[in-house]
């Protein structure tokens, strides 16, 4: 009696081990098909991000890849069995002047009950690297030193070129009014938010196309840049008030501009448009739409600038009164007038330049002020207050930072510009362009 | 009346100690060497890790940790003054605001979370064992419960707080005084004069303005670390808005003499509370309606108070305006 009952707990146990060993094999054979992931990759702000390869691996093994498309989904990824896999996504191929992470990685279990066999994955990049999301994954990967491959680099060295000509508009500006006026203005950055949030006033608020909300915002600039000088700038030139002070004010009218935009528009970053833009795939570089077209104006307008201060009657009057102001006034050049276009000029570029950074970054109360000081690397660069040196100076300046992402982590971004900036003035403090003067 | 108290009660507080404290600090620079210091921030930044990650993280004693953030604040003084000491007043400028950006990205990065908690900070919290000022809590003299002076509630540890950082204060304040009455002093007043007149009599320039800069930067680093002591480390809190505030203080309070950046300290906390107390007041009111966040509106006014006292009273409550012309280096 014993004995049967023993046989047939053993049996039992048996076909239990039996089914349990079975059991996920015809579940395979019939669901195999099932499992998987779909991956869905969204920046910080909701906006869909393309072209992040993502992985999904089973420890070391990798089961198949996937990479986003301007809806920011990717394909379903297949894996063989229930389980823990890892999923991780590789950022260095998103366009420009996205300021997500490199590498993310994000353990994800697919087959539990109560879950669809087919998961889909819903990741968001934070600005803040890492926001959320389990860094696993890109340890070994570190320590492997970061792989360059010929396609990332010269996406970067794209992103980067984008960035340096947008930079150089944004700099020019910058330039000829220190050129001019001798004030290093702490509140540029300030015109080149104002040039975003004009955009976004018109695009997304009260919907207009963004082309039309874009030439809205550069004639807004204009009057703005305007009524910097008009309104206090020039009446503080009258009164005489030396450099320092001046450069002082300058950071004030900034942190009570900049603070405006706070209280105004809010501390969230959100997009220029409404709705998202479609990349592009020219070569191994994929970029939105909208970067190759930012190119484009970029060029256009930095030539039209450098040939009107070359060749322009006001543009010739503009370098004299930089090079030397009594002697521009004595030989009868109206330099009000010409500090008052100056102002003008600058105005309007920094506010396209505002227009075509938020298109890159999206709009947020502090995007010019955080750039503010890649400006000024540019505009020391290239030489303080010539134009040709800024744009020169911005280019480098773009590449270098965008490049730099290569190697260094994407929150250490600005920190390898920063150091150029530093270096430059220990060795040519005159910049590259500049004439070599004593500046002590 | 209430908005009115809490601000008076701005006065006591270590914020507007540690505030008072980087303003002298940067006194030294800006006032008295005629610096251009736009990083000050990163002073204080380097002063508040430095000794919070010496005491949480690699569990050094107190006065160790004093000594690292000390000795950090003389390495970045070094570094940033070697190359830009001798250059004209707007690349110092630049250079220093680059050189503090640089820190803030740098602790802020999560390549050293492990040392700085990345965009975390540093919590100052018993449970998850990086608390950095407990030295301090063990030290107060004062009985658990709340203390009442006026009409004014504090807690124990606020009260210690607050002792313990206006004394460092009038401690360092009383040091700044003898050290520019001395000898030393004069040449320092002399360069922000004119320092080609300095050259020409022998003096080392740039060896005073370092030193000058060490000086301040060290002070600024006390600073930092009074700042987040009875509170946390967070990288934000270093942005360039500390320094631009810092120098509302100075300008407030009179650049260039000893009791200026704690007069300044008192009054910018004070007027600050004041106008958050009366934003709010008419948030509730729905005058302010439009604003997606009228608060921040205070830093507007900081910025219109600084623009109107570097243009119509550069001496500001304290000073003496012929201190204050700066010549155009």
């Amino acid at each position: 009696m014993p004995r049967r009952a023993l046989l047939l707990a053993t049996a039992l146990l048996a076909t239990a081990l039996l089914g349990l060993l079975l059991g996920p094999l015809t579940g395979t054979a019939t669901a195999q098909d099932d499992y998987g992931f779909i991956p869905r990759v969204v920046d910080a702000a909701g906006t869909p991000v393309a072209g992040v390869v993502v992985t999904v691996r089973d420890g070391d093994e990798e089961l198949g890849t996937t990479t986003t498309d301007a809806r920011g989904n990717g394909t379903a990824v297949q894996v063989p069995d229930k389980g823990r896999y890892t999923l991780v996504f590789d950022t260095s191929g998103v366009p420009a002047g996205f300021a997500g992470g490199e590498l993310y990685a994000v353990d994800k279990e697919v087959g539990e009950a109560h879950t669809l066999n087919t998961q889909r994955v819903l990741v968001s990049l934070k600005e803040k690297a890492n926001g959320g999301v389990v860094p696993s994954a890109p340890v070994e990967r570190e320590s492997a030193g970061p792989t360059v491959s010929l396609p990332i680099l010269v996406q970067r060295l794209v992103s980067g070129l984008n960035l340096g000509l947008l930079l150089a508009i944004a700099t020019i500006g910058l330039s000829l009014i220190h050129g001019t006026t001798r004030l290093t203005n702490f509140a540029h950055g300030e015109n080149v938010t104002f040039g975003a949030l004009i955009a976004f006033l018109f695009c997304v608020v009260l919907g207009l196309p963004l082309v039309v909300a874009g030439l809205i915002s550069v004639a807004a600039g204009a009057a703005f840049g305007w009524l910097q000088n008009a309104g206090l700038w020039q009446p503080l030139r009258r009164r005489g008030v030396g450099l320092i002070p001046v450069m002082i004010a300058s950071i004030g009218v900034g942190l009570a501009v900049r603070y405006l935009y706070f209280a105004i528009f809010g501390s969230g970053t959100r997009r220029v448009t409404p709705e998202s833009i479609p990349s592009v795939r020219l070569g191994s570089v994929v970029m939105p739409v909208s970067a190759y077209y930012s190119m484009a104006i970029s060029l256009a307008v930095l030539v039209a600038v450098g040939c009107w201060i070359r060749y322009s009657h006001l543009g010739r009057a503009t370098r004299a009164v930089s090079a030397n102001l009594p002697l521009a006034a004595a030989s009868g050049i109206d330099v009000d007038r010409v500090i008052r276009v100056v102002w003008i000029l600058a105005g309007a570029l920094s506010a396209l330049a505002g227009v075509l950074l938020a298109l890159l970054n999206d709009v947020s109360y502090d995007m010019g002020f955080k750039s503010l000081l890649l400006m000024f690397a540019a505009m020391i660069l290239g030489g303080l207050g010539t134009a040709f040196g800024a744009l020169v100076g911005a280019l480098v300046v773009g590449v270098f930072t965008e490049v730099l992402v290569v190697w260094l982590p994407p929150d250490m971004k600005y920190v390898g510009a920063l150091i150029v900036l530093i270096l430059v003035l220990l060795v040519r403090p005159q910049g590259i362009f500049g004439r070599a003067e004593r500046i002590g | 009346m209430d908005i009115l108290l809490t601000s008076l009660q701005q006065i006591m507080s270590p914020v507007t100690a540690a505030y008072a404290l980087a303003a002298i600090g940067l006194n030294l620079h800006f006032g008295f060497t005629g610096l251009l210091n736009f990083g000050h921030a990163g002073f204080l930044a380097i002063g508040a890790y430095g000794f919070a990650i010496s005491v949480a993280v690699l569990d050094l004693p107190v006065v160790v940790a004093l000594l690292v953030a000390v000795a950090l604040a003389v390495l970045f003084a070094l570094l940033i003054g070697i190359p830009t000491l001798r250059l004209r007043a707007d690349y110092l400028a630049i250079v220093t605001i680059a050189a503090s950006e640089i820190i803030r990205f740098t602790v802020n990065s999560s390549v050293l979370a492990g040392l700085t908690g990345g965009a975390q900070g540093i919590n100052n919290n018993e449970a998850m064992g990086n608390s950095y000022s407990q030295a301090f809590k063990d030290a107060n003299p004062f009985d658990a419960g709340r203390v009442e002076i006026g009409p004014w509630v504090f807690t124990a540890t606020q009260l210690w707080a607050a002792i313990l950082t206006w004394v460092v204060v009038a401690v360092v304040a009383a040091l700044v005084w003898a050290l520019m009455r001395s000898p030393w002093g004069l040449v320092l007043k002399g360069i922000r004069e004119d320092e080609h007149a300095l050259t020409s009599l022998g003096k080392n320039v740039r060896l005073y303005k370092t030193q000058s800069l060490i000086i301040g930067g060290v002070i600024g680093a006390l600073a930092g670390i009074m700042l987040v002591l009875p509170s946390t480390v967070a990288p934000g809190d270093f942005n360039s808005r500390l320094t631009f505030n810092l120098f509302t203080v100075l300008l407030l309070g009179g650049a260039a003499t000893i009791l200026g950046p704690v007069l300044g300290a008192i009054v910018f906390w004070v007027l600050l509370q004041a106008s958050d107390g009366l934003i709010q007041l008419g948030e509730r009111g729905g005058w302010l309606g439009g604003f997606a966040d009228a608060s921040q509106l205070r830093f507007t006014l900081v910025g219109i108070v600084l623009v109107v006292l570097i243009v119509f009273r550069p001496q500001g409550m304290l000073g003496d305006r012929k201190e204050l012309a700066f010549d155009d280096k």
